[in-house]
Protein backbone atom coordinates (compact mmCIF):
# COMPACT_ATOMS: atom_id res chain seq x y z
CA UNK A 1 0.00 0.00 0.00
CA UNK A 2 2.99 2.30 -0.28
CA UNK A 3 1.66 3.70 -3.48
CA UNK A 4 -1.60 2.38 -5.02
CA UNK A 5 -0.35 2.07 -8.85
CA UNK A 6 -2.71 4.50 -10.65
CA UNK A 7 -3.85 4.26 -14.24
CA UNK A 8 -0.77 2.44 -15.15
CA UNK A 9 -0.23 0.58 -18.58
CA UNK A 10 -3.43 2.53 -19.90
CA UNK A 11 -3.86 2.42 -24.10
CA UNK A 12 -2.46 5.39 -25.78
CA UNK A 13 -4.64 7.05 -28.01
CA UNK A 14 -4.16 6.92 -31.77
CA UNK A 15 -4.08 3.34 -31.96
CA UNK A 16 0.09 3.50 -32.56
CA UNK A 17 1.27 0.09 -31.30
CA UNK A 18 3.79 1.20 -28.05
CA UNK A 19 4.92 -1.81 -25.69
CA UNK A 20 2.94 -1.61 -22.65
CA UNK A 21 4.03 1.03 -19.97
CA UNK A 22 4.09 -1.53 -16.72
CA UNK A 23 3.68 0.39 -13.71
CA UNK A 24 7.29 0.30 -12.00
CA UNK A 25 5.90 0.61 -8.84
CA UNK A 26 6.22 -2.59 -6.48
CA UNK A 27 4.31 -3.19 -3.60
CA UNK A 28 6.62 -3.08 -0.19
CA UNK A 29 4.34 -3.91 2.32
CA UNK A 30 5.44 -7.47 2.83
CA UNK A 31 8.79 -6.11 2.96
CA UNK A 32 8.19 -3.29 5.48
CA UNK A 33 6.07 -5.93 7.73
CA UNK A 34 9.25 -7.66 7.64
CA UNK A 35 11.12 -4.66 8.28
CA UNK A 36 9.47 -3.58 11.51
CA UNK A 37 9.06 -7.67 12.81
CA UNK A 38 12.88 -7.67 12.92
CA UNK A 39 13.26 -4.06 14.33
CA UNK A 40 11.02 -4.98 17.30
CA UNK A 41 12.85 -8.62 17.38
CA UNK A 42 16.31 -6.57 18.14
CA UNK A 43 15.04 -3.74 19.74
CA UNK A 44 14.23 -6.36 22.18
CA UNK A 45 16.87 -8.28 22.37
CA UNK A 46 19.77 -5.91 22.88
CA UNK A 47 21.16 -5.31 25.71
CA UNK A 48 23.30 -1.90 25.99
CA UNK A 49 24.41 -2.11 29.23
CA UNK A 50 27.75 -3.85 29.39
CA UNK A 51 28.35 -5.14 32.94
CA UNK A 52 30.21 -3.15 35.45
CA UNK A 53 32.57 -4.49 38.36
CA UNK A 54 33.31 -3.10 41.67
CA UNK A 55 36.85 -3.49 42.64
CA UNK A 56 37.89 -4.96 46.14
CA UNK A 57 41.40 -5.37 47.34
CA UNK A 58 41.90 -8.86 49.77
CA UNK A 59 44.83 -8.91 52.31
CA UNK A 60 47.53 -10.74 51.23
CA UNK A 61 47.89 -14.23 52.46
CA UNK A 62 50.20 -14.39 55.71
CA UNK A 63 52.46 -17.09 56.57
CA UNK A 64 50.64 -19.46 59.17
CA UNK A 65 53.72 -20.12 60.88
CA UNK A 66 54.87 -16.68 60.97
CA UNK A 67 52.68 -15.34 64.07
CA UNK A 68 51.56 -12.01 63.57
CA UNK A 69 50.53 -9.49 66.13
CA UNK A 70 47.52 -7.74 64.38
CA UNK A 71 47.91 -4.14 64.25
CA UNK A 72 45.44 -2.33 66.56
CA UNK A 73 42.70 -0.74 64.74
CA UNK A 74 41.51 2.31 65.12
CA UNK A 75 37.64 3.26 64.68
CA UNK A 76 36.71 -0.53 63.14
CA UNK A 77 33.25 -1.99 62.81
CA UNK A 78 33.40 -5.70 61.79
CA UNK A 79 30.23 -7.53 60.44
CA UNK A 80 29.42 -10.89 60.59
CA UNK A 81 27.38 -11.98 57.93
CA UNK A 82 25.37 -15.24 58.13
CA UNK A 83 22.11 -16.94 56.70
CA UNK A 84 18.85 -15.78 56.02
CA UNK A 85 20.51 -12.29 55.16
CA UNK A 86 21.01 -11.66 58.77
CA UNK A 87 23.80 -9.42 59.33
CA UNK A 88 24.94 -8.45 63.20
CA UNK A 89 27.99 -6.30 63.95
CA UNK A 90 30.06 -4.86 66.44
CA UNK A 91 32.58 -2.22 67.04
CA UNK A 92 36.42 -1.90 68.23
CA UNK A 93 38.12 -4.57 68.95
CA UNK A 94 37.16 -8.25 69.79
CA UNK A 95 36.57 -9.16 73.45
CA UNK A 96 36.28 -12.63 74.55
CA UNK A 97 33.97 -13.26 77.83
CA UNK A 98 36.65 -12.84 80.48
CA UNK A 99 39.53 -11.77 78.78
CA UNK A 100 42.79 -10.61 80.60
CA UNK A 101 42.48 -7.12 79.79
CA UNK A 102 39.40 -6.85 82.04
CA UNK A 103 37.34 -5.77 78.81
CA UNK A 104 33.54 -6.32 78.71
CA UNK A 105 33.12 -9.21 76.55
CA UNK A 106 31.90 -8.24 72.81
CA UNK A 107 27.61 -8.86 72.35
CA UNK A 108 26.92 -8.33 68.68
CA UNK A 109 24.17 -5.86 67.55
CA UNK A 110 21.66 -6.82 64.56
CA UNK A 111 20.81 -4.86 61.88
CA UNK A 112 19.70 -5.27 58.03
CA UNK A 113 19.93 -4.15 54.52
CA UNK A 114 17.56 -1.85 54.53
CA UNK A 115 18.56 1.41 52.94
CA UNK A 116 15.62 3.32 54.69
CA UNK A 117 14.94 1.94 58.38
CA UNK A 118 16.54 4.04 61.46
CA UNK A 119 18.05 1.03 62.36
CA UNK A 120 19.40 -0.34 58.98
CA UNK A 121 22.83 -0.57 57.71
CA UNK A 122 22.84 2.76 55.72
CA UNK A 123 21.66 4.82 58.76
CA UNK A 124 24.25 2.92 60.45
CA UNK A 125 27.16 3.69 58.57
CA UNK A 126 26.31 7.21 57.59
CA UNK A 127 26.30 7.69 61.35
CA UNK A 128 29.56 5.87 62.28
CA UNK A 129 31.16 7.66 59.12
CA UNK A 130 30.03 11.22 59.83
CA UNK A 131 32.88 12.48 59.90
CA UNK A 132 34.24 11.45 56.05
CA UNK A 133 30.65 12.40 54.30
CA UNK A 134 31.31 16.10 55.77
CA UNK A 135 34.86 16.26 54.46
CA UNK A 136 33.89 15.04 51.66
CA UNK A 137 30.74 17.85 50.89
CA UNK A 138 33.62 20.48 51.97
CA UNK A 139 35.89 18.79 49.39
CA UNK A 140 33.19 18.36 46.60
CA UNK A 141 32.08 22.07 47.03
CA UNK A 142 35.55 23.32 46.51
CA UNK A 143 35.66 20.93 43.41
CA UNK A 144 32.39 22.46 42.28
CA UNK A 145 33.70 26.37 42.44
CA UNK A 146 37.00 25.07 41.25
CA UNK A 147 39.14 25.91 43.73
CA UNK A 148 40.93 22.89 43.85
CA UNK A 149 42.32 20.56 40.79
CA UNK A 150 40.63 17.33 39.99
CA UNK A 151 43.41 15.45 40.37
CA UNK A 152 44.09 17.19 44.08
CA UNK A 153 40.48 16.11 44.70
CA UNK A 154 41.16 12.82 43.96
CA UNK A 155 44.41 12.38 45.91
CA UNK A 156 43.03 14.44 48.92
CA UNK A 157 39.98 11.99 48.71
CA UNK A 158 41.56 8.25 47.80
CA UNK A 159 44.89 8.87 47.67
CA UNK A 160 47.71 6.78 50.34
CA UNK A 161 46.67 9.41 53.02
CA UNK A 162 43.73 10.99 52.11
CA UNK A 163 40.54 11.44 53.74
CA UNK A 164 39.36 7.63 53.89
CA UNK A 165 42.51 6.20 55.73
CA UNK A 166 42.16 9.21 58.40
CA UNK A 167 42.30 8.02 62.09
CA UNK A 168 38.68 9.33 62.61
CA UNK A 169 37.34 7.65 59.29
CA UNK A 170 35.67 4.28 59.78
CA UNK A 171 36.90 1.11 59.16
CA UNK A 172 35.50 -1.77 57.85
CA UNK A 173 36.17 -5.48 58.61
CA UNK A 174 33.63 -7.99 57.07
CA UNK A 175 33.63 -11.94 58.30
CA UNK A 176 31.17 -14.32 56.74
CA UNK A 177 30.07 -17.67 58.14
CA UNK A 178 29.81 -20.84 55.95
CA UNK A 179 25.77 -19.79 55.10
CA UNK A 180 26.27 -16.36 54.09
CA UNK A 181 25.56 -15.88 50.30
CA UNK A 182 27.23 -13.83 47.72
CA UNK A 183 25.04 -11.61 47.05
CA UNK A 184 24.91 -10.48 51.11
CA UNK A 185 28.57 -9.55 50.72
CA UNK A 186 28.18 -7.35 47.75
CA UNK A 187 25.44 -6.18 49.07
CA UNK A 188 27.40 -5.07 52.38
CA UNK A 189 30.56 -3.84 50.27
CA UNK A 190 28.38 -2.20 48.06
CA UNK A 191 26.31 0.03 51.32
CA UNK A 192 30.23 0.03 52.73
CA UNK A 193 31.08 2.00 49.66
CA UNK A 194 28.06 4.39 49.61
CA UNK A 195 29.04 5.52 53.08
CA UNK A 196 32.27 6.73 51.76
CA UNK A 197 34.40 4.00 53.22
CA UNK A 198 37.65 3.63 51.78
CA UNK A 199 39.11 0.60 53.92
CA UNK A 200 37.49 -2.68 53.94
CA UNK A 201 38.84 -6.10 55.03
CA UNK A 202 37.16 -9.24 53.87
CA UNK A 203 38.98 -11.49 56.74
CA UNK A 204 38.46 -15.22 57.96
CA UNK A 205 35.70 -15.39 61.05
CA UNK A 206 37.68 -16.27 64.30
CA UNK A 207 36.38 -19.17 66.50
CA UNK A 208 35.03 -16.89 69.18
CA UNK A 209 33.03 -14.92 66.94
CA UNK A 210 31.58 -18.20 65.23
CA UNK A 211 30.46 -19.16 68.95
CA UNK A 212 29.52 -15.96 69.33
CA UNK A 213 27.10 -15.90 66.15
CA UNK A 214 25.86 -19.32 66.98
CA UNK A 215 24.23 -18.47 69.85
CA UNK A 216 22.64 -15.44 68.35
CA UNK A 217 20.74 -17.71 65.80
CA UNK B 1 -24.79 25.47 -4.55
CA UNK B 2 -21.94 24.48 -5.57
CA UNK B 3 -21.47 20.84 -5.16
CA UNK B 4 -18.48 20.04 -2.83
CA UNK B 5 -15.27 18.70 -4.74
CA UNK B 6 -14.28 15.49 -3.37
CA UNK B 7 -9.93 15.23 -4.23
CA UNK B 8 -9.91 12.80 -6.20
CA UNK B 9 -6.42 12.38 -4.94
CA UNK B 10 -4.81 8.82 -3.99
CA UNK B 11 -4.84 8.26 -0.38
CA UNK B 12 -1.68 6.78 0.12
CA UNK B 13 1.01 8.26 1.91
CA UNK B 14 4.99 8.30 0.68
CA UNK B 15 6.34 5.70 3.29
CA UNK B 16 9.84 5.65 1.93
CA UNK B 17 11.74 8.16 4.49
CA UNK B 18 10.25 5.69 7.43
CA UNK B 19 10.97 2.91 5.60
CA UNK B 20 14.50 4.29 5.29
CA UNK B 21 14.62 4.92 9.17
CA UNK B 22 13.13 1.33 9.90
CA UNK B 23 15.81 -0.94 7.89
CA UNK B 24 18.67 1.56 9.55
CA UNK B 25 17.36 0.71 12.83
CA UNK B 26 17.57 -3.00 11.60
CA UNK B 27 20.92 -2.62 10.76
CA UNK B 28 22.12 -0.64 13.62
CA UNK B 29 20.51 -2.76 16.50
CA UNK B 30 21.30 -6.03 14.09
CA UNK B 31 25.36 -4.87 14.48
CA UNK B 32 24.86 -3.83 18.11
CA UNK B 33 23.13 -7.52 19.13
CA UNK B 34 25.72 -9.98 17.20
CA UNK B 35 29.03 -9.67 19.68
CA UNK B 36 26.93 -11.31 22.75
CA UNK B 37 28.49 -14.52 23.56
CA UNK B 38 26.91 -16.84 25.30
CA UNK B 39 28.36 -18.44 28.55
CA UNK B 40 28.17 -22.33 29.16
CA UNK B 41 26.28 -21.06 31.98
CA UNK B 42 24.14 -18.83 33.29
CA UNK B 43 24.48 -16.42 36.67
CA UNK B 44 22.75 -13.85 38.03
CA UNK B 45 25.02 -11.53 39.61
CA UNK B 46 23.77 -8.66 41.82
CA UNK B 47 23.99 -5.31 41.66
CA UNK B 48 26.10 -2.54 42.74
CA UNK B 49 26.36 1.12 42.16
CA UNK B 50 30.10 0.59 41.20
CA UNK B 51 29.94 2.58 37.51
CA UNK B 52 33.74 1.17 36.77
CA UNK B 53 33.85 -0.71 33.31
CA UNK B 54 35.13 -4.38 32.80
CA UNK B 55 38.46 -3.76 31.84
CA UNK B 56 39.62 -4.78 28.28
CA UNK B 57 42.64 -7.98 29.84
CA UNK B 58 40.98 -9.88 32.17
CA UNK B 59 40.88 -13.21 33.28
CA UNK B 60 37.03 -14.59 34.65
CA UNK B 61 36.36 -17.04 36.74
CA UNK B 62 32.74 -17.53 36.66
CA UNK B 63 30.95 -19.69 40.02
CA UNK B 64 27.75 -20.68 39.48
CA UNK B 65 24.98 -21.47 42.06
CA UNK B 66 26.20 -24.81 42.68
CA UNK B 67 29.44 -23.75 43.41
CA UNK B 68 30.63 -25.03 40.00
CA UNK B 69 33.64 -23.15 38.41
CA UNK B 70 34.38 -21.78 35.38
CA UNK B 71 37.15 -19.81 33.54
CA UNK B 72 37.18 -16.95 30.76
CA UNK B 73 40.82 -15.13 29.38
CA UNK B 74 39.57 -12.55 27.24
CA UNK B 75 42.69 -12.41 24.64
CA UNK B 76 42.98 -15.31 21.95
CA UNK B 77 46.91 -15.30 21.93
CA UNK B 78 46.82 -15.55 25.80
CA UNK B 79 44.55 -18.13 25.72
CA UNK B 80 46.41 -20.43 22.93
CA UNK B 81 49.47 -20.13 25.26
CA UNK B 82 47.73 -20.89 28.49
CA UNK B 83 46.09 -23.94 27.06
CA UNK B 84 49.51 -25.02 25.63
CA UNK B 85 51.32 -24.68 29.03
CA UNK B 86 48.18 -26.50 30.78
CA UNK B 87 48.23 -29.40 28.15
CA UNK B 88 52.04 -29.44 28.57
CA UNK B 89 51.50 -30.12 32.25
CA UNK B 90 48.81 -32.56 32.41
CA UNK B 91 50.13 -34.41 29.08
CA UNK B 92 46.73 -34.09 27.73
CA UNK B 93 47.04 -34.27 23.61
CA UNK B 94 44.84 -31.96 21.72
CA UNK B 95 44.76 -31.38 17.74
CA UNK B 96 45.77 -28.19 16.46
CA UNK B 97 41.76 -28.08 15.88
CA UNK B 98 41.06 -28.74 19.18
CA UNK B 99 42.72 -25.44 19.84
CA UNK B 100 41.85 -23.88 17.54
CA UNK B 101 38.08 -24.07 19.06
CA UNK B 102 39.56 -23.34 22.66
CA UNK B 103 40.70 -19.93 21.40
CA UNK B 104 37.53 -18.54 20.09
CA UNK B 105 35.04 -20.10 22.90
CA UNK B 106 33.98 -18.22 26.07
CA UNK B 107 34.22 -19.71 29.52
CA UNK B 108 34.67 -23.16 29.90
CA UNK B 109 34.32 -25.43 32.53
CA UNK B 110 35.91 -28.85 33.04
CA UNK B 111 39.16 -30.89 34.44
CA UNK B 112 41.75 -31.09 32.26
CA UNK B 113 40.83 -34.93 31.71
CA UNK B 114 37.24 -33.58 29.88
CA UNK B 115 38.84 -30.98 28.37
CA UNK B 116 39.26 -33.00 24.40
CA UNK B 117 36.09 -34.44 24.67
CA UNK B 118 34.42 -30.94 25.84
CA UNK B 119 36.45 -29.29 23.16
CA UNK B 120 34.54 -31.16 20.82
CA UNK B 121 31.34 -30.41 21.14
CA UNK B 122 29.44 -27.52 20.43
CA UNK B 123 28.03 -24.48 22.58
CA UNK B 124 24.98 -26.11 22.96
CA UNK B 125 25.87 -29.44 23.79
CA UNK B 126 28.71 -27.80 26.60
CA UNK B 127 25.61 -26.41 28.12
CA UNK B 128 24.18 -29.53 28.98
CA UNK B 129 27.37 -31.39 28.90
CA UNK B 130 27.45 -32.92 33.37
CA UNK B 131 30.75 -31.39 34.44
CA UNK B 132 31.76 -30.37 38.01
CA UNK B 133 33.38 -27.45 36.36
CA UNK B 134 37.36 -26.53 36.69
CA UNK B 135 38.47 -28.83 40.22
CA UNK B 136 39.53 -26.79 42.92
CA UNK B 137 40.08 -28.96 45.83
CA UNK B 138 43.86 -29.05 47.04
CA UNK B 139 44.49 -32.42 46.08
CA UNK B 140 43.88 -31.57 42.23
CA UNK B 141 43.80 -27.97 42.31
CA UNK B 142 43.56 -27.41 38.56
CA UNK B 143 42.34 -23.80 38.58
CA UNK B 144 45.10 -22.74 40.42
CA UNK B 145 47.42 -23.97 37.27
CA UNK B 146 44.81 -22.40 34.70
CA UNK B 147 44.93 -18.72 36.67
CA UNK B 148 48.88 -18.92 37.15
CA UNK B 149 49.52 -20.08 33.43
CA UNK B 150 46.46 -17.77 32.34
CA UNK B 151 47.90 -14.81 33.94
CA UNK B 152 51.75 -15.69 32.92
CA UNK B 153 50.00 -15.34 28.90
CA UNK B 154 47.81 -12.42 29.94
CA UNK B 155 50.75 -10.24 31.15
CA UNK B 156 52.50 -10.96 27.72
CA UNK B 157 49.90 -10.22 25.60
CA UNK B 158 49.37 -7.23 27.23
CA UNK B 159 52.78 -5.90 27.02
CA UNK B 160 52.84 -6.56 23.27
CA UNK B 161 49.51 -4.46 23.03
CA UNK B 162 51.30 -2.07 25.33
CA UNK B 163 54.50 -1.81 23.20
CA UNK B 164 52.64 -1.70 20.05
CA UNK B 165 50.55 1.42 21.69
CA UNK B 166 54.07 3.14 22.57
CA UNK B 167 55.08 2.88 18.62
CA UNK B 168 52.33 4.14 17.73
CA UNK B 169 52.90 7.35 19.74
CA UNK B 170 50.32 7.38 22.54
CA UNK B 171 51.33 7.88 25.76
CA UNK B 172 49.73 3.79 27.43
CA UNK B 173 49.67 3.73 30.79
CA UNK B 174 50.62 0.32 31.41
CA UNK B 175 48.56 -0.57 34.39
CA UNK B 176 45.56 -0.57 31.62
CA UNK B 177 47.45 -3.44 30.03
CA UNK B 178 48.00 -5.65 32.84
CA UNK B 179 45.62 -8.05 33.78
CA UNK B 180 42.63 -7.43 36.00
CA UNK B 181 41.17 -10.48 37.79
CA UNK B 182 37.28 -10.68 37.88
CA UNK B 183 34.64 -12.83 39.79
CA UNK B 184 31.37 -13.57 38.52
CA UNK B 185 29.53 -14.87 40.80
CA UNK B 186 26.09 -16.09 41.48
CA UNK B 187 23.69 -13.93 44.06
CA UNK B 188 22.86 -16.79 45.82
CA UNK B 189 25.83 -18.97 45.80
CA UNK B 190 27.02 -19.43 49.62
CA UNK B 191 30.30 -16.90 50.11
CA UNK B 192 32.19 -20.11 50.81
CA UNK B 193 32.49 -21.17 47.49
CA UNK B 194 33.94 -17.43 46.33
CA UNK B 195 36.21 -17.37 49.09
CA UNK B 196 37.30 -20.60 47.75
CA UNK B 197 38.21 -19.53 44.36
CA UNK B 198 39.66 -15.97 45.91
CA UNK B 199 41.79 -17.92 48.33
CA UNK B 200 43.51 -19.81 45.64
CA UNK B 201 44.05 -15.91 43.76
CA UNK B 202 45.25 -14.93 47.05
CA UNK B 203 47.89 -18.02 46.73
CA UNK B 204 49.40 -16.70 44.14
CA UNK B 205 49.56 -12.90 44.90
CA UNK B 206 46.63 -11.52 43.22
CA UNK B 207 44.67 -10.16 45.74
CA UNK B 208 43.27 -7.08 43.89
CA UNK B 209 40.09 -8.71 42.48
CA UNK B 210 36.74 -7.92 40.87
CA UNK B 211 33.18 -8.63 41.26
CA UNK B 212 31.09 -8.28 38.02
CA UNK B 213 27.58 -6.77 38.99
CA UNK B 214 24.86 -5.61 37.39
CA UNK B 215 24.40 -1.83 37.55
CA UNK B 216 21.98 0.21 40.53
CA UNK B 217 21.28 3.74 40.85
CA UNK B 218 23.15 5.22 43.28
CA UNK B 219 21.31 7.06 45.96
CA UNK B 220 21.59 11.05 46.28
Amino acid sequence: MAEIAEGGGGHDKGGKKRPKKGSTRIDMTPMVDLGFLLLTFFVMTTTFSKPKVMSLAYPAKVDPKVPVDLPKLNNGITFLLTKNDKIYYYLGEFFAPGNSKGMPATTLEETNFSATDPKGLRKLLADKNAFVIKQKELLDNQLKRKIIADTTYERLLNGPTGLKTKKQALKVLIKTDDKATCENFIDLVDEVKIAQIGVIAPIELMKSEADLLKAKL
Amino acid sequence: MPKIKVPKHSPSIDMTPMVDLAFLLVTFFMLAAIPRETDPVDVTTPSSISEKIIPENNLTVTIDKGGRVFMNLSHSDARTEMLQNMAGKYKVGLTAEQTEKFTIMTSFGCSMKELPQYLDMTGEERKKFNTLGIPTDSLKNELKDWIYYGNIAALNTGQTKFLEAEMKGDKPKADDFKPKFILKVDGKAPYIFAENVIDIFRDLNLSNLNFITSAEKSPK
